[in-house]
């Protein structure tokens, strides 16, 4: 199809598709209204289960099974893009040589690795009291990491960064996410049923099993974030055609590939 | 304009269409999905709002307090965990067709390659 025959058919789609949301949007029960039937009820069980992050509550333990599903549609993805972009027979991996770093990026990198990293970790303990928890506080923590190769270069990450104790935290991570659910069954409960002491409202301790499922998030997250942006940084860093092309010539790779003095 | 929220959502929605539709390079293709999908972030928490309301977090504010609807908000985080998947194995997808078609271009795709 030609591209304005392409352009043609998607205005006609478009004009159907906007004519009916439009519709529906005026069937819809006005914007900023006081009727949240089921907010108000989670509200209610995230109180009562003295949560004070109702989100948290909702995610990890008003419905922890559907985070469980989440949990895996990422951990299947990781998996999915390690599948994708491993190294084929015909290419080779080549070792990226040593690259100098401007003195300013360097310091201002290696003090904020630290920093960027407690506040990971902080995102994801705090997860039943404040905005935040397991999958935000994952990605910092993974994030921070790769300040290093901002700071310093690629072989630096590599150092702190081996991928093998990375995998199997992804996997543990969603084990234990499992293995709560089931010790609640242990306990004589249903799957993922919050059985721990709900504790004092808004202390760290609160909210029974919901920090520690956010942990075995947090933990899963970041590791497979990691493992993820590791796979897409050999192909531009690392993994080489045959003929020395593939990804060669538009990947940024080498000592070139960033702005350097 | 009590409906503006909810078509706001809808026009986004179909921005990110018309790039998919018009789109010559695929890695702005999944860029185009991502805002798209977008879409539905702003529809969902457009859903849970609640007029004078404030963050579902009751750490500093009492428990009587207003707050906006925190079942749309958790669906919402589902929503961008999906979102972020999706583009990454997307992403690896466009840099194998890269390496195996030496091309990006959604129309130049159309041989077939035993």
């Amino acid at each position: 199809m030609s591209p304005r025959g392409r352009l043609g058919l998607f205005l006609a789609g478009a004009a159907v598709v906007a004519a009916l949301f439009t519709v529906a949007c005026l069937g819809l029960p006005p914007f900023g209204g006081a009727h949240h039937p089921y907010g108000d009820r989670a509200v209610r069980a995230a109180v009562r289960h003295h949560t004070s992050n109702a989100i948290a509550s909702v995610n990890f333990d008003q419905r922890a099974l559907d985070t469980l599903g989440e949990e895996t549609i990422l951990f299947s993805a990781v998996l999915g893009a390690v599948v994708l972009l491993r190294q084929t027979a015909d290419e080779r991996r080549h070792t990226p040589a040593p690259a100098a770093v401007r003195p300013p990026i360097r310091r201002f990198g290696l003090l904020m690795l630290p920093v960027a990293l407690a506040v990971g970790l902080y995102v994801v303990a705090h997860g039943q009291l404040s905005p935040g928890g397991g999958f935000q506080g994952g990605v910092v923590v993974a994030t921070a990491l790769h300040l290093l190769y901002i700071a310093a270069d690629y072989r630096a990450l590599e150092r702190v960064r081996p991928l093998r104790p990375y995998e199997i935290g992804e996997a543990v991570g969603e084990a234990a996410y499992v293995i709560t659910g089931l010790a609640a069954v242990l306990a004589g409960s249903a799957f993922l049923a919050n059985v721990l002491p709900y504790g004092t409202f808004a202390t760290l301790s609160s909210g029974g099993t919901v920090p520690l499922l956010n942990a075995a998030v947090g933990m899963e997250v970041a590791c497979g974030v990691v493992v993820l942006l590791a796979q897409f940084l050999d192909q531009a860093v690392q993994i080489e055609g045959a003929d020395g092309g593939g990804s060669d010539d538009d990947g940024p790779r080498g000592p070139g590939r960033r702005e350097r003095a | 304009m009590t409906v503006l929220p909810y078509l706001v959502a809808g026009w986004i929605f179909l921005v990110g269409v018309y790039g998919l539709v018009t789109s010559r390079n695929l890695i702005h293709a999944v860029g185009c999905l991502a805002v798209a999908q977008s879409s539905t972030y702003v529809l969902l928490l457009a859903v849970g709002y609640r007029r004078g309301g404030t963050a579902p977090v009751f750490s500093d504010v009492p428990p009587d307090r207003r707050v906006v609807d925190p079942v749309v908000q958790a669906l919402a985080l589902t929503d961008i965990v999906v979102g972020a998947t999706v583009t990454a194995l997307l992403l690896a997808l466009v840099v194998q067709l890269r390496k195996r078609h030496g091309t990006v271009d959604p129309d130049a795709l159309s041989d077939l390659k035993g």
